[in-house]
């Protein structure tokens, strides 16, 4: 009994991602064709010589059809995955976990997600028949709730409070403007973000993460044949998901300033991985900024931050793309929406450039060349029912 | 004997200022204020909220269920059955609507006064007209529940003397089913016909009492034609003095509800052994009860009376109230409207979405929704909350946004994050981290032509928020 992960036995060896935006002008269909073209050419591979595909995506589509029709795949394994907002590493995960089982050489992780279609604002989810009990609260009405009980429990005024989820978004729109992949490509100042008026909570649309189309996809192969396909390849050092009881909505004990979810992936992870110091071994963290107060908790349940520390840390700048430990490099979730399918993905991506050096040099992360691991975190839910994503992927 | 053995009146929180009718609809309005109901209460919920308070005050348990109102939510499907569920009566006790009239509430009276076992009759409704109109600023929302049985089934607080009925076929008031309003003839007419009637029926339920004019401490005199109901209690001798309250300036004409509605009041007003209370409904002839106090009613404890709702509502504009009748319609949010509850899913949960039964487990753990691996069931309903943390939502659909959500610790054990309603922004004290707050049944939205039932949480009345 345990998880054991699969460290260092597979690896990617080739990604595409589209830009994140509202694609007006293409479909479900086109945005696959774009990611999996691009993630063909990078690994120097054609459709026949990927073995198994697994597309996730939360609400564009059922089953393996959805990327087996467009792609023209005959006679292959094509499952659709969903696991709320981790659906993207989800795919990742299954993907790597086939090959690892040598059950295939080569398999693809796809992920896309068409929101602008919906013709409303925001994430809608899908409809599934129910009592009509359950809560119709938004996404971000429930994490806005976050806020206020961090600034109680570590004694942070409201004024100050605001002006560290203001801090995280400029950081976040700042690494954004310089990637032409993000939605949102404007530097925003911390005193416009606080002068936004509130929507959910104390929350402002800017806390919120955008909305956009968009789709990335990944080449795993054993980790021993990495090199026939890249000189570069991106080793799987860990893979943990972890699905929550829900009772932290039930738990009179649960104080909305954690996700022990995601404290529980992230200990799983950094044991598959044998990571002891993560803030001190870790280039780079991409991380689930759905909304601000939302990474603000997860530096610290991460373990990027002590306890009650990450607000001030964020202030003096620690996570910044010159910070000690860049968090988003990319712009997260903030600046490129969040295609609920493709997410995951997405942040994989920007470890894979990143790490290989292949990130211009105007964004390139500080600890460039002197350390090799990055984390991705991608979660699904609301604070007391979540799943939780943690990967750490590694050149060496 | 029969009588009383329980009652509740309900009041919605909003109150319409008359006053404010007039600049709007260029007509109307006029003094005091109305009782509105919240766009997610219908007959039906208030009739729950009555219904719970009028069992809280008594050990007797109903053996049947009579709901009336004008209002019915639902035609062919039976309203009363959403109360029997949230009221979490047996399945061997039947429910029945008495729905359409306004006169349908006191034949369910007398249908509870001719039955052999405990009877709650419950009568909930909304009164309104068209805007400016004399309907629109008389009118009032609100509930009243009676219980109604003998001796035998608990301590009787007022017992039935003697009562009357005549009926007679006139058109004064009609309504064809879907309309907003009712349509009235000329008032003499309908006032000339009623001060008979009323007149007739107070002279044979006094005689079948026994009793004289001068015997009646207090005379009820319910009915729509506000005129007629003056003009009865002119004539039939009863000093001006004794002639109760109709509470036309504070409640407005609670319609199906207002004869329990004003049982309700003047049983509260008076605690004392031996008043004679006389109850006369005009409507479609009249309707009379003639009661006596009793002894019990002093020990009788009123958990929430009609007049201490009456001092605690707040207003609501007009605008807000024609919106929420559907007389003003107004941007809806852009959102996805929400499905339609499942009726299957509704009615398997059907402890949980109408009567809030929450679970324990072996570990001591009170979950809501319940959870199958738990064994005990944990009524909530009637168990206040502390808001633990709560969030305005101004993006989530809603009838009337912005959504006010709270975490609730409930007292003993259970958490849940609920919708908050009745929510005052003025009265900070109950809008903020600690505040008390109590389960209320709702209609959270309509789908499909389908009521989505369940609880929400509203702040407690102020005098109750100690705990």
């Amino acid at each position: 009994m345990g998880s054991h992960g699969i460290k260092d036995r597979v690896a990617i060896v080739g990604m595409g991602c589209t830009r994140f935006t509202e694609h007006w002008d293409k479909g479900v269909d086109e945005l696959l064709l774009a990611s999996t073209g691009e993630a063909f050419a990078s690994a120097g591979v054609d459709k026949e010589q990927v073995d198994a595909y697994w597309l996730g995506t939360a609400q564009s589509g059922m089953s393996g059809l959805t990327l087996s029709k467009p792609l023209r795949l005959r006679d292959k394994p094509v499952t659709r995955v969903e696991n709320y907002c981790a659906t993207g590493s989800e795919a990742l995960r299954q993907a790597a976990y086939a090959v690892a089982s040598g059950a295939y050489d080569v398999a693809m992780a796809v992920g896309v997600e068409k929101v602008k279609d919906s013709g409303y604002q925001g994430l809608n989810a899908f409809p599934i028949p129910n009592d009509g009990t359950q809560r119709t609260l938004t996404a971000a009405a429930m994490f806005s709730m976050v806020a206020p009980a961090y600034a109680r429990r570590y004694g942070v005024d409201s004024g100050e409070m605001r002006t560290v989820l203001a801090r995280i978004a400029s950081k976040n729109h700042a690494n954004g403007a310089r990637n032409p992949r993000a939605q949102f490509r404007k530097e925003m100042s911390v005193e416009k973000l606080c002068s936004m008026p509130a929507v959910a909570g104390g929350l402002s649309v800017f806390d919120c993460a955008g909305v956009a189309d968009g789709s990335a996809a990944a080449i795993v192969v054993r980790a021993e044949d990495a090199h026939r396909y890249t000189d570069k390849p991106l080793f799987i050092k860990a893979l943990s998901f972890v699905a929550g009881d829900g009772s932290g909505l039930m738990d009179p004990a649960y104080d909305y300033t954690t996700f022990p979810e995601v404290a529980t992936s992230a200990r799983d992870a950094y044991a598959q991985a044998g990571i002891s110091s993560p803030a001190e071994e870790l280039a780079m963290a991409e991380v689930h900024d759905c909304f601000t107060p939302t990474e603000l908790v997860l530096v610290e349940d991460l373990g990027l931050a002590e306890r009650g520390t990450a607000w001030k840390r964020i202030l003096d700048g620690a996570f910044d793309l010159d910070g000690e430990l860049p968090v988003n490099p990319d712009g997260g979730l903030k600046s490129f929406g969040h295609p609920v399918g493709a997410s995951g993905l997405r942040m994989m991506f920007e470890a894979w450039l990143q790490l290989r050096g292949e990130a211009p040099e105007e964004r390139r992360i500080s600890t460039y060349g002197s350390r090799s691991l990055a984390l991705t975190h991608n979660l699904g839910g609301y604070p007391g029912e979540m799943v939780s994503f943690v990967s750490i992927l590694g050149t060496e | 004997m029969r009588g009383i053995l329980s009652w509740g009146g309900y009041l919605p929180y909003r109150r319409l200022d008359r006053r404010s009718i007039r600049a709007v609809a260029g007509a109307g309005g006029g003094r005091g204020v109305r009782a509105v109901a919240s766009y997610d209460e219908d007959a039906v919920t208030m009739g729950v909220a009555a219904g719970r308070l009028a069992l809280n005050g008594t050990p007797a348990e109903p053996r049947a269920l009579w709901f009336a109102t004008t209002e019915p939510p639902y035609l062919d499907r039976t309203n009363a059955t959403t109360v029997h569920a949230a009221l979490r009566l047996g399945r061997d006790v039947p429910a029945y609507d008495a729905v359409g009239s306004v006169r349908s509430a006191a034949g369910a009276l007398g249908a509870a006064l001719d039955a052999a076992v405990p009877v709650l009759v419950v009568a909930g409704d909304l009164r309104g007209g068209l805007p400016g109109g004399p309907d629109e600023a008389a009118g009032g929302d609100g509930a009243a529940a009676l219980l109604v049985g003998s001796d035998a089934d608990g301590p009787l607080l007022a017992e039935l003397l003697g009562r009357s009925s005549v009926t007679e076929e006139f058109v004064d008031r009609w309504r064809v089913p879907g309309e907003a309003a009712s349509r009235l003839w000329e008032e003499r007419f309908g006032e000339t016909r009623y001060t008979a009637l009323g007149t007739e029926a107070l002279k044979l339920a006094l005689g079948e009492a026994g009793l004289e004019v001068s015997d009646v401490d207090t005379l009820i005199v319910a009915g729509l034609h506000g005129r007629a109901a003056k003009a009865v209690a002119a004539r039939s001798g009863v000093p001006a003095e004794r002639v109760a309250d109709r509470l036309d300036d504070t409640v407005g004409n609670v319609g199906a509800a207002q004869p329990a509605l004003l049982l309700a009041a003047a049983l509260e007003s008076d605690p004392a052994e031996g008043r004679v209370i006389v109850l006369l409904s005009l409507a479609d002839g009249a309707d009379v009860l003639v009661l006596r106090t009793t002894t019990a009613l002093a020990a009788h404890k009123v958990e929430r009376s009609v007049q201490a709702q009456i001092a605690s509502g707040a207003p609501v504009s007009y605008g807000t109230y024609l919106a929420w009748r559907g007389l003003l319609p107004v941007e809806p949010p852009r959102r996805p409207e929400p499905a339609r509850p499942s009726s299957s899913a509704a009615s398997r949960n059907r402890d949980w979405k109408f009567g809030f039964v929450g679970s324990r487990g072996e570990d001591g753990m009170v979950r809501m929704p319940p959870s199958p691996l738990d064994g005990a069931a944990v009524p909530m309903a009637a168990t206040a909350g502390t808001i633990v943390t709560f969030t305005v939502d101004r993006l989530a659909y809603s009838p009337s946004p912005p959504v006010v959500f709270a975490v609730v610790d409930f007292d003993g054990g259970g958490r849940l994050p609920i919708e908050l309603t009745d929510v005052n922004e003025a009265d900070e004290d109950a809008f903020e981290i600690g505040a008390r707050v109590e389960p209320t049944f709702r209609r959270l939205f309509t789908s499909d032509g389908i009521h989505n039932y369940f609880w929400k949480a509203r702040p407690l009345p102020k005098p109750e928020r100690e705990g």
